[in-house]
Parts: structure tokens; C-alpha cells; sequence
């Protein structure tokens, strides 16, 4: 049966009905209950998908058409609305929440035939960077399970790792996407800001969230985004311009291109020996292929991490204002008034991590600080762009390790948030700018997987993904799992 | 319980370190509570956060406008068209306490 685990083998399976769908899910529910463990599902929708696969079986028998993704099993973060599903962002706080709609992207991989297969485990409400700030436990890296997946996407990340399904939709505010990609050996994509619809996602920094794929294959990633990008009449942030079909495009013959890497990424103290060495690896063969690689100068790298913190939880702090104990979620039993309704539920409901980003994130934005801090962030992200926009004038990518070092273990920093911050200095610039980026299997360190990362110009992921697949071929360090 | 009526946070500006007051200023505009250890745990993060923070205090941001929209493209608009899209009994599913026709709270107003 492992063929099936990809999704090109399984698709072609289910159109030889060598497979039927029904079958091809309960594959993965098996898979899925033999490594229950790793604590990467907080609940597996097998009912609706069970009936997606019969509704599929059936299309078949009749000769009918099938969607494009038919034959794809895909694993949603706990914080994507699907309509009739519960919804927790790992928190307490929406404690039997059941989502009455269903965000933008799940109606348009559902339109074309995909399974969704179950809800995946996060850092609550999509901050943190390990899975341990989860009310429901942290999630084991299925690579070394003393390990953390990453986070925030950290199920995400794993249950593609551990072939628990073809592809994962997770979100990305930080470098929940790549981090996470970065630690378990996985592709993942945050593609640019507007591309990808937020209708349905639970908010966490309104300005900074995106959704995007994690999976073993490009080609699959390829194709989701081609489905669930463009515009959207409940996003109006969301662009209207053209999608391409990025799996065509995939195919097409490639050019020489012109690569960027930061001085300042690859100097940083922080950085793994063994990952920088790969990453020059990776520049000295890119430049023997017949590509410009050159070194540029940032010298903003260590403002990163400061102005994620003060825009990131000065928007939670008003995002986060919603969980009322009112009207849906968790209501605390001492609430005896409208005010110990709020106080009571927010703080029994809330977790620590989220606790400490709301108390920041007020403080930053209340007179006296809001200049000093909040507007002096907006004005030094703009800086952070400008910046970032003139290298990629210039350069085609931007190419740097996705993380400094490999996961790290479970329980090694939860007492220092601020160690824990700044585990996402290398991803949190493609979020302050927008820009696509992608994280990509092609390091390691002491055995673990590492991720490099490609950041690439606004709206074209096209391009991106065209040059992620050619690394992928000329540099991928296969890590398969037993 | 003590509470403010006003969302107006006035500090010393000359403190740029958060005190034991702050937080608890703080914790009542998040609506939020903390116990007497927690209280001491988060007024020490903050410290060291805001410590991370002043990094941005190096940067030279004299005329640069503040970035505040993500898109160049003008936000789209949709028609504004009454449409039911949930049901009151939908509306109610999620509630944590109701009856038939409303979500039912504490008592708000002392007689």
C-alpha cells in the first residue's frame, strides 16, 4: 500500500481502480491511528471524509468526471473553519466551538474532490514555535520523537512527515509554515500576502497571516496553490490579480538566475556549522550550474524579531478581544457578572504563551507607547521592505538557511520565550515584507533535517516553485522514514 | 473589583520599564487576571521583552511613514446586499449558555 503515499501514484491508482477512494482513506486512518503518539491529530474527520471518498467512488463508477484532487488526502491546521467540523486553535478558550462556515480554501480543494482527512495540532492560536504552547500537548517530530516538529504548523508538519496524509494546510505568520517544514524534512510554502484568501482562518496578526501547503512533493504543492489562490469577495485583502498555473509552469524550461545571500544570515552567531557549511555548499554548486550568486549587504536582521513582536501581538491584543465568554466558546463557572464573564473565561481559557502576547501587545499600543513602540515598528517594517524590495530588484531569490539549527528537544525551552522568539529570525522577513518564501529539505545537521529557504518576489511563485523544484532535484538529502 | 471606564493607559513616559502597576493596569484592559506569582513571572518577560524591543530604537526612522497596508491593490468592496448566511439556531450552537430564542449571560444590572 505505500505506493499510495504519494499522490500522484495514488491517483493514478484510483483512475486504474486498482484503489477506491473509501479504501485510500481508510489507509490513512490506519497510518494515522499507528502513530497516534506523535499527538498530531486533535480529531480525524473520518465521517465526512468517508462520504467524500464515496461521493468520488461513485463519480467513477458512473464514468463520471473527477476533480483535480481527487485522490488527495489533505490534514487542515486546528485553526482553518470546515464548516459542521470543531475548530480549537489549540486553545481551551473555544472549547466545543463547532465552525458554521467553511474558510475559502477548504470549499475550493473540497469543489475539487479533496479528502480532508482531520484536524491538526498547533501552538495555540498559532503562537509559538515548538507545539508545546498547545492546551493539548505538544506533537512529537516523527524524525526523532525527543524532538519538537516546529511550530506553530507543528501536526501539520509532522502528519506529512510521518505519511499520515498527502499534504497539510497550515498557516504562516512567523515562519509557522517553514519553521516547521524546516524541522521534519518537509516543503513548505508561505506564499505572498493577499495571494492566498484568509476567509476562514482564525486570526492571529491580520497583516502578517497567510495560509500555504507543507508536503514532500512540489508538484503537489503546485497544483493546491494553483486551486486555492485569487480572489475572494470575503478577503478584501485579497488580490484579484491573475493566478498561473503553477504546475504547468513547473515544467518549463529554466533559466539562469540571479541569487542573493544575506551577510548577515549566514554570519550569525546562532548558526548551526554544519548548516552554514550545506548552505555554502548549495551556493558553490548553484554558481558552477551557471547562476549569479552573490553576497549582499542587511543590516536589519536584528530589528526582525522586535517588530514582529510589536505589530504581531498589538494585533492579537485586538484580535483576540472576540473571546468574550459570551457569545461562543468557553464561559468560565465563577462568572457571576459582565465583567468577571470576560476576566474569568479569558484568563482560565487562554494559555500562558497567549497570555503574555496579549498583556505585550496592549502595552504597545496604549498611550504613552504607542509611538515609541507600535508606529516606531510600522515605520521600521517599512524600512525592512524597502530594503528587502531593492535586493529582490536586483536578484531573482533570496537563499538563506529556513532555521538555524535542526529541532530541538522537547521541553529544552519553554522557559525562555525569548530563546523561543527568536528561533524564527530567518523567516519572519518574508512575513514583515510579504514576499513569497519556501522552505525546502536540502540540509541537515547531526542527522536531522534542516531546511533551506527561498524567498522570492511578490507574486511570483511561479518562478519560486519553477526553481524549488530544480533544487529540489539537484540537492535533496532524502530522509525517508521507516 | 476595581475597574476602569476609561481604555486611556497614562504612564510615566520617563519609566520605559514596566512596574508592578503597569501589569496590573494592563491585565484589566486585556480583561485579564493573574495571580500574585504570575503577575511578578510576566512584569519580569515584559522587561526583557521590551529590553529585545529597544533594538529598533537604533534604527534611524526620521521622515519614514509607517507601513500600515500590506497590498498596493485598493481593497475590494462588495455589494452591501442583506443576505442570511446563518440561521438563528446556528447562531445559538455555539453559545455557552442559551435558551430557545437568546444566548443568556450572568446577570449584568444590579437592582
Amino acid at each position: 500500500m505505500s505506493k499510495i503515499d504519494a499522490f500522484s501514484n495514488s491517483r493514478e491508482a484510483l483512475l486504474n481502480s486498482d484503489i477506491s477512494a473509501v479504501e485510500l482513506v481508510n489507509h490513512f486512518i490506519e497510518r494515522i491511528e499507528k502513530h497516534a503518539e506523535l499527538n498530531v491529530f486533535l480529531e480525524v474527520f473520518g465521517e465526512s471524509a468517508l462520504a467524500k471518498a464515496k461521493e468520488i467512488d461513485e463519480k467513477l463508477s458512473k464514468g463520471e468526471e473527477i476533480g483535480r484532487l481527487a485522490g488527495m488526502v489533505i490534514s487542515i491546521k486546528d485553526n482553518i473553519c470546515y464548516k459542521g467540523h470543531k475548530i480549537s486553535a489549540s486553545s481551551h478558550i473555544l472549547e466545543g466551538f463547532e465552525s458554521l462556515f467553511s474558510s475559502t480554501v477548504v470549499e475550493r480543494l473540497l469543489a475539487e474532490d479533496a479528502i480532508i482527512i482531520g484536524r491538526t495540532n498547533c501552538d495555540e492560536f498559532a503562537m509559538g514555535s515548538s507545539n508545546e504552547n498547545s492546551y493539548f500537548g505538544n506533537v512529537k517530530n516523527p524524525h526523532n520523537t525527543k524532538t519538537t516538529p516546529g511550530g506553530s504548523s507543528g501536526g501539520a508538519s509532522a502528519s506529512v512527515a510521518a505519511g499520515l496524509c498527502h499534504l497539510s494546510l497550515g498557516s504562516d505568520t512567523g515562519g509557522s509554515i517553514r519553521q516547521p517544514a524546516s524541522f521534519t524534512g518537509t516543503i513548505g510554502l508561505k506564499p505572498t500576502y493577499g495571494r492566498v484568501s484568509r476567509h476562514g482562518l482564525i486570526a492571529y496578526a491580520s497583516s502578517f497571516d497567510q495560509f500555504g501547503p507543507i508536503s514532500n512533493s512540489i508538484e503537489d504543492i503546485a497544483l493546491v496553490m494553483e486551486i486555492m489562490a485569487g480572489g475572494d469577495e470575503y478577503d478584501s485583502t485579497c488580490s484579484k490579480s491573475d493566478v498561473p498555473s503553477y504546475s504547468d509552469l513547473l515544467k518549463d524550461k529554466k533559466g539562469k538566475k540571479r541569487i542573493a545571500y544575506l551577510d548577515s544570515h549566514l554570519n550569525h552567531e546562532g548558526l548551526d556549522p554544519e548548516v552554514k557549511k550545506r548552505t555554502e555548499e548549495i551556493i558553490d554548486g548553484l554558481r558552477s550550474e551557471g547562476h549569479v550568486v552573490e553576497e549582499c549587504k542587511f543590516d536589519l536582521l536584528e530589528q526582525l524579531i522586535p517588530v514582529y513582536q510589536v505589530l504581531t501581538t498589538a494585533e492579537a491584543s485586538s484580535n483576540l478581544a472576540r473571546y468574550d465568554g459570551i457569545h461562543f466558546g468557553y464561559r468560565s463557572d465563577k462568572a457571576t457578572d459582565l465583567y468577571t464573564t470576560y476576566v474569568k473565561s479569558r484568563s482560565e481559557g487562554f494559555g500562558k504563551e497567549v497570555k503574555r502576547r496579549i498583556m505585550l501587545g496592549t502595552y504597545v499600543l496604549s498611550e504613552g507607547y504607542y509611538d515609541a513602540y507600535f508606529s516606531k515598528a510600522q515605520k521600521v517594517r517599512r524600512l525592512v521592505k524597502e530594503r528587502t524590495e531593492a535586493i529582490l530588484k536586483d536578484y531573482d531569490f533570496i537563499i538563506s538557511p529556513s532555521t538555524p539549527h535542526a529541532a530541538f528537544e522537547l521541553g529544552s525551552q519553554v522557559e525562555d520565550p525569548i530563546k523561543m522568539y527568536l528561533e524564527d529570525i530567518f523567516t519572519v522577513q518574508a512575513n514583515l515584507t510579504g514576499q513569497p518564501a519556501i522552505s525546502l529539505p536540502l540540509a541537515e545537521s547531526a542527522g536531522m533535517p534542516v531546511g533551506v529557504q527561498l524567498m522570492g518576489k511578490d507574486f511570483n511563485e511561479a518562478e519560486l516553485l519553477q526553481f524549488s523544484a530544480e533544487l529540489l532535484h539537484n540537492y535533496h538529502l532524502k530522509k525517508d522514514l521507516a | 473589583m476595581q475597574r476602569s471606564d476609561s481604555f486611556r493607559i497614562v504612564i510615566s513616559k520617563d519609566i520605559m520599564s514596566v512596574d508592578a502597576k503597569t501589569v496590573d493596569r494592563l491585565a484589566e484592559l486585556a480583561r485579564l487576571e493573574f495571580s500574585d506569582e504570575e503577575k511578578k513571572e510576566i512584569q519580569g518577560d515584559l522587561n526583557r521583552i521590551l529590553e529585545l524591543i529597544d533594538k529598533m530604537s537604533e534604527v534611524d526612522t526620521d521622515g519614514v511613514e509607517p507601513l500600515i497596508y500590506m497590498t498596493d491593490e485598493v481593497a475590494s468592496l462588495r455589494e452591501d446586499i442583506v443576505k442570511q448566511q446563518i440561521t438563528q439556531e446556528e447562531a445559538l450552537k455555539n453559545a455557552p449558555d442559551k435558551d430557545s430564542d437568546y444566548i443568556r449571560v450572568p446577570k449584568v444590572l444590579d437592582k
